[in-house]
């Protein structure tokens, strides 16, 4: 739910960054935030647990400058991925523009992956959103590691309305900055 | 494709809203007035320059008010319509506006809870009345572009400016 404020022109958006426990979503926003040049971006808000697990969200304020004079900024969230934290991962979809789904590669996660994309329906239901309907873009993360499902494989499980896919290395930041390019664009367009 | 429900704000509410605001302020003699959407984004800020990050305030507000809107539901109450936070030198306290957005009171010594909390309630209402006709309103426009596609393509250029070769 971006706000057109043509009073202050300023316009913001939310992206929230979805998926299973411990498949990178905190990664994304920490590579963003050491990349974008300082003045682009606010501060990294994380609600973590001492275990550094997400406990309630991450949050990373990332400004476009202005835009035909509009200050134009992006507003992005990570949820909790574990499955417990429900309610917080609802919470937080509030107001959604935009969703990118971190799946995990590897394939012992992709029921968990399979798990999650579901729950993501489920909560967007609950708001009145379809994942037809609004931005999404999909990153297929942790390509390096040994033991990971073919792109096919996890097509065929995530992807079913074939939205744009990335692949990636969150840790190495490689994908990352396709991914958010991806998704911002995607809600600009939704936007005009 | 068409984005989550979005809303705009044009200059006419954007004053009025103020105007509640800062009249408000007056007659709570509470130091700032912030006004923060449920999604967490901050709409308005009025009275003292707050020295803290008010993005990140605004995102954390509407976090806290929604994670004790679940609170109430669990114990079986609709909702929390406000909330109190008592620091030693800062308080807040926040109200809901027609489960639209969150108006969040920063007060020190130089008022008190009592009078806040009674100001805080005719200001909602005189809110809740500008906010209902404002989505009113949206909710009778029929869908149409909003932002020029120009916007689209100037801001296009800035993404892949700003994040690429990162």
């Amino acid at each position: 739910m971006s706000i057109i404020n043509y009073a202050s022109r300023e316009i913001s958006c939310k992206i929230v960054y979805y998926g299973p426990g411990l498949g990178g979503k905190t990664t994304n926003l920490e590579y963003i935030y050491q990349k974008v040049a300082p003045e682009t971006r606010g501060k990294l808000i994380s609600l973590a647990t001492e275990t550094e697990r997400t406990l309630f969200f991450d949050f990373l304020p990332v400004d476009l400058g202005a835009i035909r004079g509009f200050k134009t900024r992006f507003h992005l969230y990570t949820v909790p991925g574990q499955v417990y934290y429900n309610a917080s991962r609802k919470l937080i979809l509030k107001g959604v523009d935009g969703v990118v789904f971190v799946a995990d590669s590897q394939v012992e996660r992709m029921d968990a992956n399979i798990e999650s994309m579901a729950n993501l329906h489920e909560n967007l239901a609950e708001y009145g959103l379809d994942l037809k309907d609004i931005p999404f873009v999909i990153q297929y993360n942790k390509r390096d590691l040994p033991n990971i499902a073919s792109i096919q494989e996890l097509e065929v499980h995530l992807n079913p309305y074939g939205v744009p896919y990335f692949e990636a290395v969150s840790v190495r930041g490689i994908g990352v900055f396709d991914t958010l390019k991806a998704v911002s664009k995607l809600v600009i367009k939704s936007l005009s | 494709m068409t984005g989550a429900a979005s809303w705009s704000l044009n200059e006419h509410d954007f004053h009025r809203l103020e105007r509640v605001l800062q009249n408000f302020l007056y007659v709570s003699n509470a130091r700032c007035a912030l006004l923060v959407d449920r999604a967490g984004q901050l709409i308005t800020t009025v009275g003292e320059a707050p020295e803290f990050d008010t993005t990140a305030f605004a995102s954390l507000a509407a976090a806290d008010f929604s994670a004790n809107d679940q609170l109430a539901a669990l114990i079986g109450e609709t909702e929390f319509s406000s909330l109190f936070h008592q620091g030693e030198r800062a308080s807040m306290y926040l109200a809901d506006v027609a489960k639209r957005l969150i108006l969040v009171v920063l007060f020190d010594n130089r008022t008190t809870l009592g009078l806040v909390r009674l100001k805080v309630k005719s200001t909602v209402d005189e809110l809740t009345a500008i906010v209902e006709e404002l989505f009113a309103r949206t909710r009778a426009e029929p869908a149409r572009p909003r932002l020029e596609s120009a916007f689209a393509d100037e801001a296009e250029d800035e993404i892949d400016r700003l994040f690429g070769g990162l």
